[in-house]
């Protein structure tokens, strides 16, 4: 287990350079001065000049990405020059929105789900199955920008009963904080439930397959016993993995769910500050939601050896 | 395509009830996008009005014979400004995958081939690219270089390469095992005969139906940039910006948001659709589906 560990964990840290280098590339080779935006289109030429020297552009390239990886080795990376405010502060501020949409959506998701997948694989083949596994299709093809307008349609236009965009600390009012993560995350789970029954009903139609089913079938055992608690944990591998995927996914925060629903998440920082064009803030995140994407996929590799011993022993 | 469509639609007809079934909606889906992608060639020459000319005292006008979508917050023609709008989205969606397609199927077949250390490094860089979550290096990417259709198509297609590789490496790997290619090598073929002659043909179908998927991701990741305005720049219409701006009069017109949406989804659907079908085909292990 511990050589499976550490070698991971060696591979890990190649990659996580090399995104911190790409998101490093991103930012100062492609064209759009950083001085020219800070100053304005039409800033005189001496100006940039000095500006550049202040902020080290005019040093070679190598020497400023490792001077920029000392930085962020250190605990900093950056300050808006818009806002004042620095990367770690600002993400810090928003993680907490973020989080929370993500554990409500990843819930929801598992709670529609995971009983439908039970369902479909008892009833393998059936019309029953065959429509899920055609509606998981079809949701499929329903981009979450588009399940949001249909969802703020229906519960905050036509009905009234959710507010359609806003957000409310929990520590000023909780019910009203709770009300506005509910079509957000409903919003997301409508795009994660067809992912995590397609996996499940699968895996679940070829644990019912097994010779120990038959076996708990002849000892007389009651049917929902066998499905949860001798068919649900070993068919929950995939399930596993695509959730811890999907969590490292929304620990970036979800850029277009927060942006419609207006929640000061990591996304909605992303995205605003691209539109004020704050290109520090924005090389900072990019670099801590890829960062963060890495390590989430390194730590549900270590649980799937956790959960399959086969993994850990260097097989599969 | 049509001849190859035909030819592989023959089998489905065979075994089961099931498969049969999937076969009317499988032609539903390419009749649809036979319409979408017409409508897009045509959009020049079809008689529709103007996408672009405003009519400020009749926005939001209901369809009617004038207009037989209605018209949008700014009193453009509706009916236009989707038919143009599925030029800008199918223009991105068809061609970023070609990218891809391009790049990342000749990566993988060279990785899968080749093997030893290029294939090492190829993959890795692969992994690194497929660190970032799509949509936000298509983003940050965009920011920088400026938002046009040119670099809207290029970042996606860039952002797609890792996939087709994955997919062309794993068909090259099992294929480079078999007799045909071990006889080719036996009888002095070269390397570029060998990858040209021999592989591409039979790693060709896989990369097929995985375009297509490609197309319906890519369609949809376009939406979603063009959705928060960072997409194709306006006064040019696709269907996420056209969702997004009617977004803002959700309350008194929702069908300036429901057309353009219906339009995507069932766009999109049908590429599913479509490449879903060709790639259970393709592949050997059924029953998933």
């Amino acid at each position: 287990m511990l050589t499976f560990v550490a070698r991971r964990f060696l591979y890990l840290v190649p990659v996580l350079i090399a995104v911190s280098l790409l998101t490093f590339l991103i930012a100062s080779l492609l064209p759009g001065d950083l001085a020219y935006v800070i100053l304005g289109d039409q800033a005189e030429p001496d100006k940039v000049a000095a500006l550049r020297h202040d902020l080290g552009l005019d040093l070679p390239i190598w020497w400023r990405y490792l001077s920029w990886l000392g930085h962020i080795l250190q605990g900093d990376f950056g300050r808006s020059f818009r806002t004042g405010q620095t990367v770690l502060q600002a993400v810090v501020e928003r993680l907490p929105v973020s989080f929370e949409l993500m554990i409500f959506a990843e819930l929801a998701g598992l709670i529609i789900g995971i009983p439908l997948a039970i369902a479909c694989a008892v009833k393998s083949g059936s019309a029953f199955d065959r429509f899920m596994t055609g509606g998981a299709f079809g949701m499929l093809s329903l981009p979450s920008f588009l399940s949001a307008i249909l969802l703020i349609y229906l519960f905050a236009v036509q009905l009234h009963w959710l507010p359609a965009t806003g957000y409310v600390p929990f520590s000023e009012d909780p019910i009203g904080n709770l009300r506005c993560f509910v079509l957000p995350a409903l919003t997301l789970a409508l795009g994660e439930w067809p992912v995590l029954m397609r996996v499940l009903r699968s895996d679940m139609i070829a644990t019912l397959q097994e010779d120990y089913i038959q076996m708990a079938k002849a000892k007389g055992l009651k049917p929902w016993r066998i499905l949860l608690v001798h068919a649900l944990k070993p068919s929950s591998l995939t399930l596993v993995t695509v959730t811890g995927i999907n969590i490292g996914r929304l620990i970036g925060g979800a850029l277009i769910v927060e942006t419609i629903f207006a929640l000061p998440g990591i996304g909605r920082l992303l995205v605003s500050s691209i539109y004020s064009r704050d290109l520090i803030i924005l090389q900072g995140v990019v670099l801590f939601v890829a960062a963060g994407f890495v390590i989430m996929n390194f730590v549900v590799d270590m649980l799937y050896a956790v959960l399959d011993p086969r993994i850990r022993h260097g097989r599969a | 395509m049509a001849a190859l469509d035909i030819g592989i639609e023959s089998p489905i007809e065979a075994p089961v009830r099931r498969r049969r079934r999937l076969g009317t909606l499988f032609w539903f889906a390419v009749v649809w996008i036979g319409i979408a992608i017409a409508a897009a060639v045509l959009a020049g020459v079809l008689p529709i009005q103007s996408p672009t000319d405003m009519d400020m005292l009749g926005r939001r006008a209901l369809p009617g014979a004038e207009h037989w979508l209605g018209t949008d917050g700014l009193g453009r023609d509706e009916l236009a400004r989707l038919v143009y709008g599925a030029r800008i989205s199918l223009i991105v969606g068809c061609c970023a995958p070609i990218v891809g397609v391009v790049f990342g199927g000749g990566l993988g077949m060279l990785a899968g081939y080749f093997r030893g250390r290029f294939e090492l490094f190829a993959v890795g860089s692969m992994d690194v690219l497929l660190a970032f979550p799509p949509l936000v290096l298509a983003l940050a990417v965009t920011a920088y270089i400026g938002q046009s259709v040119f670099n809207l198509t290029c970042v996606l297609g860039v952002l797609g390469i890792p996939a087709f590789m994955r997919v062309s490496r794993a068909a090259t790997l099992t294929l480079t095992e078999r007799e045909f290619v071990v006889a080719a090598r036996a009888l002095g073929a070269s390397h570029a005969r060998i990858l040209l002659r021999e592989l591409l043909p039979n790693v060709f179908l896989p990369l097929l139906a995985f375009f297509l998927l490609g197309v319906a991701i890519t369609i949809l990741v376009e939406g979603s940039l063009s959705f928060l305005g960072l997409g194709v720049p306006p006064p040019a219409s696709s269907w996420g910006s056209m969702i997004g701006e009617g977004r803002e009069s959700l309350e008194i017109a929702p069908r300036l948001s429901f057309i353009p949406a219906a339009a995507m989804f069932l766009t999109v659907l049908s590429f599913n659709l479509v490449g879903d079908t060709l790639r259970a085909l393709t592949d050997p292990r059924q029953g998933a589906l």
